[in-house]
Formats: C-alpha cells, structure tokens, sequence
C-alpha cells in the first residue's frame, strides 16, 4: 500500500498515556477476518472506544473533541502482542502518521515503518515533559523533523533528537515501502533470476 | 583472497543476496513460492491496488488445503467463507498464470507435502510460503521459511523479501536410534530439551549420524518442526538420500540439466572450520519415544516418563499450571494409560507415505480401539494413491480405520475436522495449542507410532510393547 511521503509533520497530538498498549486493544482478533486493507481505522481501539452495544464510551481519548491530529503518543513498550500488521494498518487508516512513545515492541515498529507510520522513540522523560505540555493545553503542537530526526514542542522549543535506519528513513521521506524499493530494482532482479540455476 | 569457511547456510543465504543495503535487511531472492487459500488473497488485492502484476508466475505454485473437507471433495463446499477463498485462489492464479493444484486435482495436497514429492523443493533454494511450516522444505537442503502477508504480496511483485540474515545454530545428534523411535521422537526430544523458545533468532542446522540415517520423509518432520523450537528455520545437508528421493520427480531436473545440479548440490556442505554462534548436542541413545502433555510443543517427555514438577521446566511456574489444568494433566501424573478419544495421523510433519507405513506395521492384525475416533489423512493425493498400492489399505480397513482425503485437516481445524472440547487426542500434527485442534480440544502430540499404539489399545501406550 502507497502511504504520504514523511517530511516534517507538524500536529496537534493524542495523547493514550498507557503502558503496554498491545495489538490487541489496538484491533481485536475478530476483526482479522477482512480481506482487504481498508476500514481498520473504525475499529482502532474498538473496545476502549465503544460498548458492547457500539456507543462511544466518553471518557475514552478517541471521543474526545479537544483531542486531535495526525500524532498518537503512548505509553511505554506500545504495540506489544501478536504481530498482526493489522494494528499498523489501523493506526494509518485512522488518520494518524507518527506514533511517540518511549519504547516500541520491535514487530509493532518494524510494521509501522513498512506502512508510513514513524515510530518516534523519545527518553521517558521528554514523553512525560509531552504529556504534561498537551494536559495543560490540548492544542499543543509538536513537531518531528525526519530529515534532521528531531521532535520537538513548539511552544516551549524544547526538542530532542531520535533514532532510526538509514534504509528506513530513506523509504519514508519517499513515501517508499519495501515493495516500492523492490519495484525499483527490477531490472536488477531480473539479470540476477536470469543466472539463477533454478 | 582466500575463501572464509561457510556453513551450508551461509552458502546457500549468501548466493541469494541481490543486495546488502547498509544499515537495512538484504534483498534476498526467493527461487519457489508457495501459496494456498488462506493467506493469499489481501496479498493479490494489494497488487491490484498498486496495479503491479506477477514478476515470475512460474516461480509461484498453489495449492488447496487448508480450508479443505477432508471427506466428499467431489461435493461443492459447504461453508460459505472456505468456498470463497477456494474460488479467490482459483481467479488470482487464473489471472496471473499460476499453476494451482485445487481440489481434486491428482496434485492436489497439504502444500509442504506436494512441493517435495514433485520435485519442486530442490537443494540449494530459498523457499517461502504464507504457512510458517515452509521449514520443511529445509530437509532438502534448501532455505526455507514462512513469511506474511505483505511478503507474500513482495515475492509476487518482486520475487525477494527484505531480510535480516539470522543467526546460526547446529544441532548435532549422533549414534543409533533405538527401536520404536522414529523421526518425530528427535524433533520432539530437542524440543523437551531446549523449550518451545530454545532456538529463537536462529536458522538451524541438523547434523550428526541420526539425520544421515533417516529417509527424505523423516528429515521433513523434523526440519518442519524446527519452527516449534523459535527458529526461522532448519535444514540439512543434501547427500546421496536427497538425490536418490529426487531423481526422476516430476519437476526434478532431467539430462544434462541434472547433472549440473547435482554437481552444485554436492558443494552444499558446512565447511569443517565453519563456525556457528551456538551449537547444541545431543545422543541418540538418550531418545525414547516421546509425548507432549502440554499446551505448547516444548512440554512433552519419554513416553515412560511421568509429567514434570513445576520446578523442572523452563515455563514460568503459572503458565506451566495454567497449561496442565486446561490438559486435565496433574504433576508427576504418570502419561502412560492415559484414556484418549481421537487420534490423528495427518499434517505436514507426519502424512507422508513411511508416516502410513509406520501407523500400519503397528495397527496389522489388531483392531480400532472401540472409545476412538480416528482421523486418517495422507498428506496428498500422491500419498493417498501409494497408501492403496502398498496394501497398506487394506490393512487399516481390516483394523476398523477409515482412510480420509488430502488436507489440512484436524492440524489447525479450520475445516469440520475439529476435536471436541475437552477430548483427548493424540495426534501427529505439530502444534498443541489450547484450542489448535479446535476449541476446549486437548492435544498429545507424537509419532505415527505412538498414534497407532493409542488408537488399538485406547489409551496413551507405549509402542514398543507393540512392535
Ligand atoms: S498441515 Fe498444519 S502446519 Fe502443515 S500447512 Fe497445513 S495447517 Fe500448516
């Protein structure tokens, strides 16, 4: 799936201060079964997000108006469980395009990168300083820089730096996936099928 | 520049490096893909989404099986979502000129059985399908492993996945097997020994005398459960065996052609000095025939043996209690004399020809136990066809048993083929899963023979008193 090329995203931000977010709670099991890619994002947080009878439940962030943009900031250790792409697809199809937190479960962020999202993995303590900045006020905006690997807190300017692979970051500023970059080096696939024994 | 000494897994990864991409995964190039209903349909819709087409048809096979009846295949499938994925299958392959074994046709079968036996699994490949049992391919001396759904939808596009290159571990196990031990048992005992997690990051090696010795059949079941033990995968060095099994195959090259092969795969060796980043051994002497009491593949013992204190495994101590009470199983229970209610010959770890050999050698001149159901499914078409010709037909008719069609079957039930809550089966398949077998369902898994044992007297039974 194409996504946006990530250049520097500048957002209002939700904030979901739980630790072990697993993929779970980001989608449940039951809503595996599509075979398309599309429509996750209604169901990002189903049973944090609705009742059992489908009505919004209040106090969740996601139902919260003051609450919006294009960032999801986490607990720690987020998107643990089951490595199903789906949770990824989910975050995407919703609306979001980075996710900070101050750990990430490897399959959870290796997922992400694949499909457009950027994992943004911050000190603990720059992520409770992000936490308190959007308590205090919703419309706090921050700012992660890609090419410079920066995020930082408009309103106060503070900033720190992140970290991330040369090939990924690469793809992401393409809006590149695995199967783009593959697409790319075709005609060096072929020569190399064309002297394979088999 | 002298050659630094490689294993055969170096070897075989290395030649398939398109390109090392700094401070990323290699581009690594697939040479066979399998497909089969269940994971491939997102992957087909992504390529039209992209409007991006199949680099190379002829490197993807497909076949039907997981989602297949085991029983009156000539009949249209009754549940609704099996039958559309069947049809999807059948149109993506039409669509993009992929050879696709549906149900029915004389290929037709579980996928990792009907690659071997066709001659498409061939030494020195690298082998990936949407199934993470591919690892069975890896007795050819192939790399071989299971991906998901957005590499299926790479190696359509592209023919490579992107990939770290895993770490190394061998395996070593010499001396003889003793009687009632088969290949199963070998699998089953690393597993007993290393736990369910023992390998994980590693690509596995098997050597040593135990896997010289054993037939193409028996290296599969083990290279297949490789993956239970946390491995990508695990494979073994082709030798005169692998060649014999694969002369004259369908698929196999022919002429000239298969002398050139046979010169390379004769290469496909661990140098002497090649060094990997664990190495494990193990005696043959040490391996009885083996059960699982758990509900993951690592809890199993020595069928003479009595199920484990807490204190004794690698599990943490509630989960170990947690999977004993969903078992019914006590500590320091005793397995043998166990009551069971199904047995399940079948999978991709034992549906294969010598799997039916060995269930019958036992089953001859006895009879079904009266308290089991028996669910006999031969791997494919081909397997079935060798069971009649064989005789060995006859002999589980006259024992009271049923021989069933190719499939999936009771491995992951996702067809009717489901075990009852709360009933016991011992069963050859690969996962003891709670749930695996079908919901509330309790597994043992072990060999054909402890099978077979089981489904003549009843209960769990040691079959060496049987041979
Ligand atoms: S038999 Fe079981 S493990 Fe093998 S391919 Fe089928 S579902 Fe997967």
């Amino acid at each position: 799936m194409a996504y946006d090329k990530f250049s520097v995203l500048k957002s209002t931000a939700v904030p979901l201060p739980i630790e072990n977010v697993d993929t779970d709670q980001i989608i449940p099991a039951r809503f595996l079964k599509a075979t398309k890619r599309e429509g996750f994002g209604d169901n990002l947080f189903r049973d944090w997000r609705y009742n059992s009878d489908d009505s919004p439940k209040r106090d969740f962030v996601l139902n919260n108006p003051i609450y919006s943009g294009k960032i999801l900031v986490g607990g720690k250790n987020f998107g643990s469980g089951s490595s199903r792409e789906h949770a990824a697809w989910a975050i995407y199809d919703y609306g979001f395009r980075a996710v900070v937190s101050s750990f990430f479960a490897d399959i959870f962020k290796g997922n992400s990168l694949n499909i457009g999202i950027l994992p943004v993995t911050v000190s603990p303590e720059f992520l409770d300083k992000i936490f308190k900045a959007i308590e205090a006020d919703p419309k706090t905006e921050l700012e992660i820089n890609l090419p410079n690997q920066t995020i930082s807190i408009l309103a106060t300017g503070e900033k720190e730096s992140f970290a991330i692979n040369g090939y990924k970051k690469h793809n992401m500023l393409n809006g590149f996936d695995d199967i783009d970059y593959l697409q790319a080096m075709k005609e060096e696939i072929k020569t190399f099928a064309s002297h394979s024994m088999y | 520049m002298s050659k630094v000494a490689g294993t055969l897994f170096d070897k075989v990864w290395d030649a398939h490096v398109i390109r090392k991409i700094e401070d990323g995964p290699d581009v690594f190039f697939i040479d066979r893909h399998f497909i089969h209903e269940v994971t491939s349909p997102v992957a087909f819709l992504g390529l039209q989404t992209r409007g991006i087409g199949v680099m190379f048809p002829d490197r993807t096979f497909a076949t039907a099986d997981h989602n297949t009846p085991t029983i009156n295949q000539h009949l249209a499938v009754k549940d609704p979502l099996s039958a559309n994925q069947l049809k999807a299958l059948e149109e993506n392959c039409a669509k993009y000129g992929i050879s696709h074994w549906g149900l029915g046709n004389p290929k037709n079968g579980i996928v990792h059985v009907v690659g071997p036996e066709n001659g498409i699994t061939l030494p020195g490949m690298t082998i990936v399908c949407g199934d993470s049992h591919t690892s069975t391919h890896g007795a050819f001396g192939a790399i071989a492993f299971g991906i998901g759904t957005s590499e299926v939808e790479m190696v359509l596009s592209s023919q490579c996945i992107m990939q770290p290159k895993p770490k190394k571990m061998r395996i070593t196990i010499n001396g003889k097997l003793g009687k009632g031990v088969v290949p199963k048992d070998v699998p089953l005992y690393i597993l007993s020994q290393i736990s369910a997690s023992g390998a994980t990051g590693y690509f596995i090696e098997f050597a040593g005398e135990v896997f010289e010795n054993m037939s193409m059949e028996g290296r599969m079941t083990v290279c297949n459960l490789s993956i239970e033990m946390g491995a990508r995968g695990g494979m073994i060095a082709p030798d005169e065996t692998t060649f014999a099994y694969l002369k004259g195959k369908e698929k196999s090259p022919k002429g000239e052609a298969w002398d050139k092969a046979l010169a390379y795969w004769k290469t496909l060796k661990t140098d002497a000095d090649a060094v990997f980043d664990m190495e494990l051994k193990f005696d043959a002497a040490d391996i009885e025939p083996q059960i699982t009491y758990g509900t993951n593949p690592g809890l199993g013992t020595g069928i003479s043996k009595k199920i484990p204190l807490a204190s004794h495994v690698k599990d943490g101590e509630a989960s170990y209690k947690k999977s004993l009470a969903y078992m019914g199983f006590a500590e320091d229970e005793k397995i043998i004399g166990k009551k069971v209610d199904y047995v399940f010959l079948g999978s991709c770890t034992n549906g294969r020809i010598e799997d039916f050999r060995a269930f019958a050698s036992i089953v001859k001149g006895r009879k079904k136990a009266d308290n089991i159901t028996a669910w006999l499914v031969p791997g494919s078409h081909i397997v079935e066809s060798q069971i009649k010709e064989e005789g060995i037909l006859d002999i589980l008719t006259a024992a009271g048993f049923q021989l069933r069609q190719p499939g999936c079957s009771a491995c992951l039930a996702m067809n009717d083929d489901k075990i009852p809550a709360g009933k016991y089966a011992v069963s050859t398949s690969n996962r003891n899963f709670e749930g695996r077998q079908g919901p509330g369902a309790r597994t043992l898994l072990a060999s054909p023979l402890v099978a077979a044992a089981a489904a003549v007297t009843g209960v769990v039974t040691d079959p060496r008193e049987l041979l």
